[in-house]
């Protein structure tokens, strides 16, 4: 059908408008939360065949009820019962997309690469699947409502079925059984663990900043890895594990030593990820306002030590914070210039969001 | 063809029966059963299966069937208006619904048959858009997908430009004569032959004689010589296009003329269609058992909101109101001039002659000769009507008042063009300089400006020259431009102005 054509056509035109103004759309907030099959609802400023016609607020119109001068009528583009082929309304197109779809549309415009996991960390696991239907089979597999069928059919077509009594008596030639096959499926493992600074000079534009990035940088490997698991940890002085609604949520204060989450994630990856079967993505965001120079000595060694061998690529992004941006990042690339288990970015804005993204995925480590 | 089930089959038969029994006279009409899906789809292409391709249609087809699953509306009738005409039942639908449609598109197709504003549509339009869609694909396989839709584009965005009533002007194959007068017009009166040099001094002759001489040097220089409304036209004739453009541009124009009629008609089809299936379903179809389900059908269809005009129900009661006033002989000067109220509340001359008149006023009027002929103040009374404008203190839309002519004239503008701005090509040659000046005809309400520019620039692809429209902005004339690069606004008498020649205003 032709109109299949010209409604793809349409929502190619819509994906194309999303990602001109994807900056915009990717630092809005209230998308944060949202399950990859879930839609979202984006505004589209006009993808509208423009013509010269009147403005509304200027025309008003003719209405029926008992109303007095003066009396508020409601706005004549919503609501009542809109005939088709009558004049559309002059709302604001309002489109609808899965998350799915706008981290595909994040990928395009961002040109990142699919992730290729690393080496012989693949596990195949054996599935089996129900595909079809076989006149043989246990009787535990029976396929009710298809023997049944044709069973009716035979007796129908060979005249014995009687509709005064309705009675249907199947033969072994009616039975249908379900049946399966089975399915080898590579199964990669991976997981992402966040970190994120939620110390008092962290301020909640900061905060804002870092959900945001962890939100969408989330919703990316999501599509990418099919049973990706993730874990949150938050930090000032002292880190603790906490859940994904927590993490986009929550806003503590206190003091900063970045190691304590770093010892915390250790800990994780050791008790629950054996680095021989997982791919390990830690992402750390801070402000970069660290405690001590020790602490970040202490930092730089466990990196040294633990996570830039055992972890495919370890990500650090430090938000511009309102007290100046803090050291640990120059201390960093100081430490490893450019090692490329290590990416390092900065973000100095909600605008500069898309950019980190690229900095962090860009790779496809 | 027709797929009905025996049923409706059955039902068909008998309510085209009772249609034409009760004087509707139709092309022969196929219903055909389709799924809500297939609706939706016929209805994004404006009822015709098959359509050129554009993404516009998509929209519509995604609107829609959102509109249908989250429950919202759902589209009960289609018909179109070609001979023979197809109509759409809804798979599904309960038996009254049904009925209810069958009878509802009889009155459409009676309207589509005997409507002299659809004397001039193309019937067999069903052949004439799958022939456009065979051509706009061809362009699109030579030329490239993109190219051609980006020029559709530009093409729908004009494609109200045209002179909705030139379908039904007869153009004389003979020039008009040049008035061979030998007394020329523009000299005063002469009564009296003495007092002629007295009246016409020979300096005011000559200088008469200059001035005329010059206005007509004037016109026809002037490209296009008159005012030209059929604005399509013109570019596929005068515009810088390709070949394939031309008939692209043609193709469309020709569509917005089919789909005119149906514009100009709108509360009238409606109102009509609403008529007669409101008295061929209460007087011969419904059994006992359905009348509560089609009360509240009925109902649904012709409710009115506060702040929405509906067509239906302005049309089903200005028929019926026309039925009634001719029955009871309420028509004519005795009945005009009677300032009695009791008198003309019970003015009953029994004339019996409402049928026949609503009859007539199907075949000759449209929306604009209906509402301005038969709204009366009683009617506007009767029916509750009001106008509502927008507030600018309160930003909101509010009863503005309730009086008569206030109504009337509302309405009439919203029907005059469709509700649209009348713009005409003035000048080709504006400046002398081959730009366009478009003007438009200011009748005290602006254009939005963000769709004029854009529209604006939509002109200059067609015409390729730096193109200007003069209209009205916030009380003070003016003119915009846009030259392929800025676009611009000037203050009409600064900067470039367009020809002061206005004299055809007020319109035709």
């Amino acid at each position: 059908m032709s109109i299949r054509e010209d409604h793809n056509r349409f929502r190619e035109i819509v994906k194309g408008k999303v990602k001109e103004d994807l900056r915009k759309y990717v630092s809005q907030g209230e998308m944060i939360g949202k399950r990859e099959d879930e839609y979202v609802k984006i505004p589209l400023p006009r993808i509208d065949i423009p013509n010269f016609r009147y403005g509304p607020k200027q025309q008003g119109g003719v209405g029926q009820g008992e109303g007095q001068p003066g009396q508020d009528v409601g706005d004549p583009g919503e609501g009542g019962q809109g005939q088709a082929g009558e004049a559309p309304g002059e709302h604001l197109l309002e489109v609808e997309l899965t998350m799915d779809e706008l981290a595909d549309i994040l990928g395009e415009k961002l040109e990142l690469p699919r992730i290729e996991p690393k080496g012989m960390k693949n596990i195949e696991s054996v599935k089996t699947k129900f595909t079809g239907l076989a006149p043989v089979g246990p009787e535990g597999l029976r396929h009710f409502k298809s023997s049944y069928k044709r069973a009716l059919k035979r007796m129908v077509g060979s005249g014995t079925y009687d509709p005064e009594e309705p009675l249907v008596l199947p033969i072994r030639r009616d039975m249908q059984y379900k049946s399966f096959k089975k399915v080898h499926q590579p199964q990669t493992q991976a997981v992402v663990i966040y970190m994120m600074d939620v110390s008092g000079s962290m301020g909640d534009e900061q905060k804002e900043i870092v959900r945001l990035e962890s939100f969408w940088i989330n919703t990316w490997l999501k599509k990418h890895y099919k049973g990706l698991e993730t874990r949150f940890i938050i930090h000032d002085a002292a880190a603790k594990e906490v859940d994904e609604d927590t993490f986009f949520r929550t806003s503590e204060s206190g003091g900063t030593l970045i190691s304590s989450a770093y010892k915390l994630c250790q800990d994780i990856i050791q008790t629950d990820y054996p680095v021989s079967e997982w791919n390990i993505y830690p992402f750390h965001f801070s402000d970069g306002d660290n405690w001590s120079g020790e602490d970040t000595r202490l930092c730089i060694k466990m990196l040294n030590e633990f996570f830039l061998p055992n972890c495919n690529v370890f990500s650090y992004g430090q938000v511009e914070s309102k007290y100046g941006s803090g050291q640990f990042l120059k201390d960093l690339q100081k430490e490893f210039g450019s090692d490329d288990r290590l990416t390092l970015s900065q973000i100095e804005s909600r605008d500069k969001i898309l950019d980190s993204i690229k900095d962090f995925l860009g790779k496809g480590r | 063809m027709a797929n009905l089930t025996p049923e409706l089959e059955a039902e068909r038969k008998r309510i085209c029966q009772i249609a034409k029994d009760a004087g509707l006279d139709f092309f022969e009409t196929i219903f055909e059963l389709i799924t809500y899906d297939q609706i939706n789809q016929f209805a994004a292409y404006g009822g015709f299966p098959v359509r050129y391709p554009h993404w516009k249609f998509g929209m519509e087809y995604e609107h829609l069937s959102k509109s249908y699953e989250y429950g919202l509306s759902k589209i009960y009738e289609m018909v179109i208006n070609t001979d023979p005409c197809y109509a759409y039942l809804m798979e599904g639908n309960a038996m009254m619904d049904q009925k209810l449609v069958m009878a509802h598109v009889y009155g459409h197709c009676d309207f589509f048959k005997n409507n002299i504003w659809f004397s001039k549509t193309n019937r067999k339009m069903m052949d004439q858009m799958a022939n456009h869609a065979t051509r706009i694909r061809r362009y699109m396989d030579r030329y490239g997908y993109d190219v051609v839709e980006n020029f559709i584009d530009v093409c729908l965005s004009l494609e109200n430009l045209i002179d909705r009533y030139s379908p039904y002007v007869e153009k004389s194959v003979t020039k008009p004569q040049e008035s061979h007068n030998s007394e020329p017009n523009y000299l005063l009166r002469v009564d009296r032959s003495y007092m002629r040099d007295y009246i016409n001094p020979p300096s005011f002759v000559e200088e008469q004689r200059r001035k005329a001489e010059e206005e007509a040097q004037a016109r026809a220089q002037r490209f296009p010589q008159e005012p030209e409304k059929d604005i399509l036209n013109f570019f596929i004739h005068y515009a810088p296009l390709t070949d394939w453009q031309q008939d692209v541009l043609s193709i469309i124009r020709d569509e917005a003329y089919y789909f005119s009629p149906q514009g100009m008609t709108k509360t009238m089809n409606e109102g009509w269609a609403s008529y007669w299936h409101s008295r061929l379903m209460t007087t011969k179809i419904l059994n006992d058992s359905e009348i509560i389900d089609f009360a509240d059908h009925h109902s649904g269809t012709m409710a009115m909101a506060p702040n929405g005009y509906n067509p239906y129900k302005v049309g089903i009661e200005l028929f019926r109101d026309i039925e009634e006033r001719w029955n009871k002989g309420q028509f004519g000067r005795e009945w005009e001039e009677c300032d009695d109220v009791r008198e003309r509340k019970n003015w009953d001359r029994k004339l019996g002659l409402g049928r026949e008149k609503i009859f007539e006023v199907r075949k000759v009027c449209n929306d604009v000769t209906f509402i301005d002929q038969f709204l009366t103040e009683d009617f506007c009374v009767r029916n509750k009507l009001f106008v509502y404008k927008f507030n600018k203190k309160t930003g909101k839309f509010e009863v503005d008042t309730k009086d008569f002519k206030a109504i009337k004239a509302q309405l009439l503008f919203h029907m005059t063009n469709f509700g649209q701005p009348i713009i005409r090509i003035e000048d080709a040659n504006f400046e002398n300089r081959g730009e366009l000046l478009l003007t438009h005809l200011h009748e005290g309400i602006d254009m939005q400006p963000d769709y004029m520019s854009e529209t604006l620039k939509n002109v200059f692809k067609m015409w390729k020259r730096p193109v200007n429209i003069a209209t009205i902005m916030d009380e003070t004339p003016q003119l915009f431009r846009f030259d392929g690069k800025e676009y611009t606004q000037h203050k009409l008498g600064e900067g470039p102005s367009p020809n002061p020649s206005n004299q055809e205003s007020s319109g035709s």
